[in-house]
Formats: C-alpha cells, sequence, structure tokens
C-alpha cells in the first residue's frame, strides 16, 4: 500500500519532469538543438502565471491567468528564438548548449529580480483536496497533473505526426538546407517550436506550483527532466513522457528503500545505465553514417 | 598469388541482402575494379573489407589471414588503405596534419613520450615528415600544405584523400569512387596516379568506379555486380559485353 | 607579413615558427616570474587564482577543444583531484608525492569513465559527464571519513623540502608553485598537440570512421584524451583546493563546471592560449564588477542590493560570444594580428563566416 502511494506520487511526479522534457523534445526535434534553460522557462513561466494570477499581485481568475501566462510566455520564448537563437544558425550543437546555458542564468535573474529569491506560492483552485479510495491519498493536484500531461503528450504527438508544420519542424531538423530548398520557411517553424515549448514549460511550471513553493532556482529542475528526455531518446515524445515518469517514480521509491544520497542520484544512475547501453536512449535515432 | 580473397561475402540489413554471396580475389600489383548500378553494393563491400560492418557470412583474407573478426583500427595496420566515396577528411586541420595522420599505424611513441617529447619523438617526427613529402610530391599536393581542409575545393580534397591512404604505406589500397565529382583533366591525373601507384610503388588497387573510362584505362580485371550478387569477371572488354551486365544497366530490353 | 622559409623538417617540428615568438614567451614567463615582486598580496592571490583557472581550462581543452567530448561535469574533476591530495596529505604523504597521485587518480577515474562513454557523443556525452558530476557531489558526502562529509575538510599546509608553499603564509612561493605546475603542463600539452598523441586526438573529433581506417583505435583515444583531460584538471582541483583552504562540496558545484567551460569557449575552443585568455577574463571580470559597483556607489547608484548581477554579466558575456565571435578571445586576436600583419590590405570581407547549414547529426 505503501508502495503504491509513492508510486502514485512520484507518477505525478514524473509528469511534471516529462512535460519540461516535451520543451526539449520537441526542440530537439526541430533544430536539433537542445535548449539547456527548458527547466528555467518553466521556471519563468510558473512566476508569470503567479504574477497573473495571486491576489496580491494582479489577482486574475486562475484559469485567465495561466492562459495569460501561456500567452506571455509563448512571445518571450519566440522572441528569444527570433533575437537570440537565431544568430547562431548554422553552427554546431555546442554553441546552442552554451548560449541556452547563458539564457537560463538570465531567466533567472530576471525572474529574481520581480519576484525575490523567497520561496513564493501559487494560489490554485486544487490545493488542499484529496481524493480517499481504498487507504490511498491522492490529491486532486497529482490527478490534475497526470491528467494535463497525457492530453499534453497526445496533442504534441499529433502536431508532429500529422500536421503540415510538424512534419516541416522535422524536416528541418534532418537537413536545415534540404528543407529550405523545398519550401519550408525554416526560421519561422523554429520560432513557432520554441513559442509552443515556452507554452508546455509553462503548463509544467504551474503544475509544479500547484504542489508546493517555487522560487528562481527550482529551473535546476530541468537537469532531472534532462536525464528524462535522453532516457526516452530526445527525438521522441512519448518516450520523453515515459523517461519522466521512470525517474519520478524511481526518486522516491529509492528515497523510501535506500539511503538520501543514494536516491539523489538514482536518476542519473538509471540514465547513465541507459546510454551505456543504448547510447542513443530507449527510442533511439541515431543510425550509423553510410560511407 | 592472390593478396586479397573474398568468399561467398554477404551481409543483410534485416531483410535487404545488399551483398549476397560475392566472391573474388585480387591479385598482388593487379587494378582490380567493382562496378555496377547505384544501390548494387559496391561500397558496402568495400566496407565490409575495411570492417566498418560485420558480414552475414563469408570470410575476407589479406595477405593470407582471415580478417574477418578484425577490429575496424586493425586493417591500416596491415596494409590496407581506403578512401571514402563522400571525402571524409579531418576539415579543421592543415593538409600535412591530415597526412601526419595517416601515418599513426607506423608511429613508435607512447602518449608519456610524446608529452615530454623526448629525442625519439623528433626522430619519429622527421622521419613521418620525410614519408609523407614524399606523397605531398607524388600529388603535387606543395602548393596546399599549410591549407586547412575546411577551405579547399572538391577536386583537392579528393586528391588529399588519396594521399592519406598512401601515407599509410599500404599494400592495397581501396579507393571509392575516385574520379567521382572530378573534372575530365582531374579524371586523367588519377589515372595516371592509379599507373604509377602500381607500376612505381608497387600497389595493388582496388576500386569502386562509375566513370567507364578510367575503368577501362586502368583496370586489369573487373567485377560486375548488381542487387549485391555478381555479375560477371573478366577483363574489361569482357565485362561490358557481358549480356547480364548490360541488362542491369540498360534493361531486360537491351539485352534480348 | 612574415614568411618564414624553412631549411629542414626540425623547423616544422619546433614549438615556435621563429625566434621572434621563443623570445615573446621567454619575457611573457619573466614577467609571471618576477610578478610577486610589482604586485601587493590582494592581486598576487588573484593572480595564482588565474594561474590555477588557466590550469583546469587546459584540462578541459583537451576534451572539448581538441577531442571533440563536451563535458559538463568537469568540476567532478576538480573535487577528486582536491579531495584525493588533501586526504592524501592528511595521511602523512608529502605534497610532492600527493599532488602527482592525486593527478593520476583524477586521470585514471576519467579514463574509466570515458570507456563506456565512448559510444556516445555530443549532447549525450554532455549530459552522461553531467549526471556522473552529481553522483560524484553526492559520492563526496557519502564518503564523510576521507572528504569530511558535509562540514568539508582543511588542505594542509604545503611544505616542500622544509621551504613553506602555504597559501596564506607565504604567498609569493604559493604563486610561484602554481606557475612551476602551469608552465610545465603547457609545454606538455604544446607537445602533445605537435605529436601523433594529439594528431590521433585531432583525428577522433573530425572524423571518427576515418580515424579507425587509418589504424586509430578510437576507444582507447577518447579515454586517453579524457584521462588526460581529468587528470589536468584534477591538478588544478589539488591547487585550488589549497588556494581556498577549507573547503566543501559546495565549491565544486555545476556553476564550476559551466564556468569551465565558459573558460574555454571565450577563450577560443582548440587553441591552448584560449584557455589561459578564458581563465583572465573569467578571474577579471568579477573585479571588474567590484570596482564598477563601488565607484557607482560613489555617484549615488547602489547596485549590491540585486543579488546574482555577476552570473547575469557572465551571461551576458558569453551570449556575445557565442553570437558575435564564436572563435574565442583567441580567434579574435588571431585576426587582429593579421590585420596589422597585412596593413593596410586587410579587407572587411576577408574574415567574414561562410555560411552553414546544420544537418542531422543523429547520423554517426
Amino acid at each position: 500500500m505503501e508502495l503504491l502511494q509513492l508510486v502514485i506520487g512520484g507518477l505525478a511526479n514524473g509528469c511534471i519532469y516529462g512535460l519540461v522534457a516535451l520543451g526539449f523534445v520537441m526542440i530537439y526535434k526541430s533544430s536539433e538543438g537542445v535548449n539547456f534553460a527548458q527547466g528555467d522557462m518553466m521556471m519563468l513561466g510558473a512566476f508569470i502565471a503567479l504574477g497573473f494570477g495571486n491576489t496580491d499581485q494582479m489577482g486574475l481568475p486562475f484559469g485567465l491567468a495561466v492562459m495569460c501566462a501561456m500567452v506571455l510566455m509563448f512571445g518571450i520564448s519566440w522572441g528569444v528564438e527570433r533575437v537570440v537563437v537565431r544568430q547562431i544558425f548554422g553552427q554546431p550543437q555546442f554553441a546552442l548548449v552554451i548560449l541556452t546555458i547563458a539564457l537560463g542564468f538570465v531567466f533567472r535573474f530576471v525572474a529574481g529580480s520581480i519576484w525575490g529569491y523567497t520561496p513564493l506560492v501559487l494560489e490554485t483552485p486544487f490545493a488542499g483536496q484529496n481524493l480517499r479510495g481504498g487507504g490511498i491519498v491522492i490529491s486532486l493536484a497529482d490527478l490534475v497533473t497526470i491528467g494535463v500531461t497525457l492530453v499534453l503528450t497526445v496533442a504534441l504527438w499529433a502536431f508532429f505526426a500529422f500536421t503540415k508544420i510538424g512534419l516541416a519542424a522535422q524536416a528541418a531538423s534532418q537537413n536545415q538546407m534540404a528543407a529550405y530548398i523545398v519550401g519550408v520557411p525554416v526560421m519561422r517553424v523554429n520560432s513557432l517550436i520554441w513559442g509552443l515549448s515556452g507554452a508546455v514549460a509553462t503548463v509544467a511550471g504551474v503544475l509544479y506550483a500547484t504542489r508546493g513553493a517555487i522560487d528562481p532556482n527550482i529551473g535546476l529542475l530541468g537537469i532531472k527532466a534532462f536525464a528524462a528526455a535522453v532516457i526516452g531518446g530526445l527525438g521522441s515524445l512519448p518516450g520523453a513522457l515515459l523517461g519522466g515518469l521512470i525517474i519520478g517514480v524511481i526518486e522516491p521509491v529509492a528515497g523510501r528503500y535506500a539511503p538520501g544520497e543514494l536516491a539523489k542520484m538514482s536518476p542519473y544512475i538509471i540514465m547513465l545505465i541507459v546510454l551505456v547501453t543504448r547510447p542513443g536512449g530507449l527510442f533511439s535515432q541515431i543510425q550509423m553514417k553510410k560511407v | 598469388m592472390s593478396l586479397l580473397d573474398v568468399n561467398d561475402l554477404a551481409i543483410h540489413f534485416g531483410g535487404v541482402k545488399a551483398v549476397d554471396g560475392v566472391s573474388f580475389s585480387v591479385d598482388e600489383g593487379e587494378v582490380f575494379a567493382i562496378i555496377g548500378p547505384n544501390g548494387a553494393g559496391k561500397s558496402t563491400i568495400f566496407n565490409l573489407i575495411s570492417r566498418v560492418y560485420q558480414p552475414t557470412r563469408g570470410t575476407i583474407r589479406f595477405d593470407g589471414q582471415n580478417i574477418t573478426g578484425f577490429k575496424a583500427h586493425d586493417i591500416a595496420g596491415l596494409g590496407i588503405a581506403r578512401t571514402f566515396q563522400n571525402i571524409e577528411l579531418f576539415d579543421h586541420s592543415t593538409v600535412l596534419d591530415n597526412l601526419l595522420m595517416g601515418r599513426h599505424t607506423h608511429r613508435a611513441t607512447n602518449f608519456v613520450q610524446d608529452i615530454l617529447f623526448l629525442p625519439k619523438v623528433r626522430r619519429e617526427e622527421r622521419e613521418h615528415r620525410r614519408r609523407v613529402e614524399q606523397v605531398i610530391e607524388f600529388l603535387e599536393l606543395e602548393a596546399y600544405r599549410k591549407k586547412m581542409i575546411a577551405g579547399l575545393p572538391y577536386g583537392v580534397r579528393k586528391v588529399v584523400e588519396i594521399g592519406r591512404a598512401l601515407a599509410i604505406g599500404p599494400k592495397l589500397i581501396l579507393l571509392d569512387e575516385p574520379a567521382s565529382g572530378l573534372s575530365v583533366e582531374e579524371t586523367r591525373d588519377v589515372a595516371f596516379w592509379i599507373e604509377d601507384m602500381r607500376r612505381d610503388m608497387g600497389l595493388t588497387v582496388l576500386m569502386v568506379e562509375h566513370d567507364m573510362s578510367l575503368v577501362n584505362q586502368v583496370s586489369d580485371r573487373v567485377l560486375a555486380v548488381a542487387n549485391g550478387q555478381p555479375l560477371a569477371m573478366g577483363t574489361p572488354a569482357e565485362v561490358q559485353a557481358h549480356p547480364d551486365v548490360m541488362a542491369a544497366y540498360l534493361g531486360t530490353g537491351a539485352a534480348a | 607579413m612574415r614568411v618564414v622559409f624553412k631549411t629542414s623538417y626540425d623547423k616544422d617540428i619546433d614549438l615556435h615558427e621563429h625566434g621572434q615568438s621563443r623570445a615573446k614567451i621567454a619575457v611573457l614567463l619573466a614577467v609571471m616570474v618576477a610578478l610577486p615582486f610589482f604586485v601587493g598580496n590582494y592581486y598576487l592571490a588573484e593572480a595564482a587564482n588565474t594561474l590555477i583557472w588557466a590550469l583546469a581550462g587546459m584540462g578541459l581543452m583537451v576534451a572539448v577543444g581538441h577531442t571533440g567530448q563536451v563535458s559538463l561535469g568537469h568540476a567532478a574533476f576538480l573535487a577528486i583531484g582536491a579531495y584525493a591530495n588533501a586526504a592524501l596529505m592528511n595521511a602523512g604523504l608529502p605534497f610532492l608525492l600527493t599532488f602527482p597521485i592525486a593527478g593520476i587518480i583524477t586521470g585514471l577515474f576519467g579514463a574509466i569513465i570515458a570507456v563506456p562513454a565512448v559510444r556516445m557523443s555530443g549532447i549525450y556525452l554532455a549530459i552522461a559527464t553531467l549526471a556522473v558530476f552529481v553522483i560524484v557531489e553526492e559520492l563526496v558526502i557519502l564518503l564523510e571519513p576521507i572528504t569530511g562529509g558535509v562540514g568539508g575538510i582543511m588542505a594542509p599546509s604545503i611544505t616542500i623540502f622544509g621551504i613553506s608553499f602555504d597559501r596564506y603564509a607565504s604567498l609569493e612561493n604559493f604563486y610561484w608553485l602554481c606557475l612551476a605546475v602551469v608552465a610545465i603542463v603547457t609545454w606538455g600539452y604544446a607537445n602533445l598537440m605537435r605529436s601523433p598523441t594529439g594528431r590521433s586526438f585531432l583525428a577522433v573529433r573530425d572524423s571518427e570512421v576515418s580515424a579507425r581506417a587509418l589504424g586509430i583505435n578510437v576507444t582507447r583515444t577518447r579515454a586517453l584524451a579524457f584521462g588526460l583531460s581529468s587528470g589536468v584538471t584534477g591538478l588544478a582541483g589539488a591547487l585550488m583546493g589549497h588556494y581556498i583552504g577549507f573547503f566543501n562540496y559546495e565549491l565544486f558545484s555545476i556553476f564550476i563546471s559551466i564556468n569551465l567551460l565558459l573558460v574555454v569557449t571565450i577563450g577560443g575552443l582548440g587553441f591552448i592560449q584560449g584557455a589561459f585568455l578564458g581563465a583572465i577574463l573569467i578571474t577579471a571580470v568579477p573585479q571588474a564588477i567590484s570596482i564598477a559597483r563601488d565607484n557607482l556607489v560613489g555617484i549615488g547608484i547602489d547596485l549590491s542590493g540585486i543579488p546574482g548581477l555577476d552570473t547575469m554579466i557572465f551571461s551576458l558575456i558569453l551570449i556575445g560570444f557565442i553570437i558575435y565571435e564564436p572563435t574565442g578571445l583567441y580567434g579574435r586576436w588571431l585576426k587582429i594580428r593579421t590585420w596589422f600583419e597585412i596593413f593596410p590590405l586587410a579587407r572587411k570581407d576577408m574574415f567574414r563566416r561562410q555560411k552553414s547549414y546544420l544537418k542531422t547529426e543523429r547520423m554517426k
């Protein structure tokens, strides 16, 4: 029973990792770049929602506040792509890694300057509500998290698999020049994907905030989410969610049955095991180059 | 005596039989060409010999030694050098360094000696440079010695890659489409070089080539493959006249 | 523009193309040696700090700049070097022994983790090293008897042949010690890059498939490069431990890893000189910021209330470099030098980068 309780809490946690990981995967799918600022975008999204929603700030209704935050974060991420990321178009992957690490620091600084470094609580309609049944307690926040994550994953997967823009984005990640030549507006698609990933990050941030207080350093969660995305294989949306769930469940279970430090290491140990056995993740897309 | 013996070689990728039952042997000092339409499995044969791929069945013997189980990095040491169809040079190094990298199998120093740059390292370096200069002279690359690969035109890169293979000091050189993308003059140079490699350096040459005039000019024997299977083997003229080869290139109607 | 007429292979093999460049290095070294006689303790300590960062930067440069293995976890190797050195000294061994042993332990650790990582590349390797970093950080806390756990550990005072090299009691000696280590490592690094080993690193960086075709064992080469890289970083860690004096796991945070990456990218990837330029920048900028801050207070602007400003400014510098000068400070210097050498023939378009298009790196 206790294990089941841990697993359910872990699944909800894992969904948040999964959501941030989805952001990584989206950008990876469209430009094969890795956005290390994804965790900080989540943080910023959560704070913006807080700024719109909390009664001592703008005091909008919760749903409206989240919508506004998503739109604003879409705009911010879209703008970051337009103004900064686009400048290094064509440079190797590594450049984007460094650039986004730096961007993450900038986001953190901005959030810290506006909202300070003391933890704040986002006011949500489902705070403190629990469902009970068969000796297990499930918080409403956990249920909402799991539900929203599933819906978003399916929606994004459909976006990449079926829509014209989604396919164009995938084409651009394979070969930018060729995508150009066949008429894909590579730049515009990239901006759009960045914007979308900002909106997804906001959702992740809001869900994270329903489970506890937030401060500008929660963006470091991005590292764990990155591990999730890598376990899944970076290029796969369902893989990212699966990776997130694996990490989310392992953590509390290891924390219960193993010493604390080992529990903290567990996501990374799992990721290393996956990488050593399958260097491209569980849903690997790496192929041998033809020579 | 044959230098390279390929016996019943096959590799299947999933259900695709990329190479299926190819056998041939290359004699010492011979220029042997493999021809065939696109996708026939020519480059795959090269990749099997240089151990990039593991064959599904069959054996490869070099100099009497079965090399089928060898690692890709063990092949150069035996004296087999290769070039690549789509040029795989070290783009951010100079031509000279690229050629020096070709001398890797001859290094006699370990990393500790290298870090201390003992006199032995210097002696070895001088010898490497002397050998590399011979290659530079042979291929007339003097003007490009200190140029970065990334800025060189396609034709020169192609030549540098041949040079890098020669720097290994091989017995057998595998040339993967040495003339593709080259102008008529450049192709003629390649033909002369292949002749010289055989005559002056005593090399055995195995090449994959589409340019039939080059094949006719330099090769002693030709193997034609299609769909991973051997079609015909013999002198260039014999192979070109073979009905199966004509069918493979021109369609079945032409053979009838 | 200088044209060097080479009459023997030795001229090409030598570290310096001509006497003038050799003389420049000699002058630079002499100035560095004489530095304690010119500057006060505060700046001397900063100079030692810069040297330690340059050493760590050289360590990372071997992996990132010359073998193409991006590491986000090099702080772990700093930590291993620092703890190994301090622990061995606490066990009673002399510094002359513990220092190289600390480097070797770190190097072996790096080489061992590089072997399973060999099939990973690019982003996957970077994230794997990040994971290794987190694991090492937790291990440091777990191994309390050696590392002092959360509480931390004291780096004992250095004495070599009865002479004190303590960081506080005899700062000049400590500075000279750092300088000597850095000079020796730089010389070894330069040697490495003109030898077959260094060339095999470059080969593996640019094309694994043709490196193999030339007989280079890619696994072994990458493990060697990573081992050397972490070994040198371990040496830097040992010195850093002494420089800080009393340290715990928090000294070697993920931000140190990122700062190190900053040193090599801003300095100029693939150039030994880049590690030095990067180290100078990373130690000088906080100084400049604090000086600027003091001056601004004088005219009525108080920035001390804004936390994280340093990191913010670093980030902006980094973003600027990635966008406008991806070849780093050293690359910029090369361009300036060329401009002067061929004056007045330089043209603006000479250094224009060719537009390149990203192709998938999923093929390997």
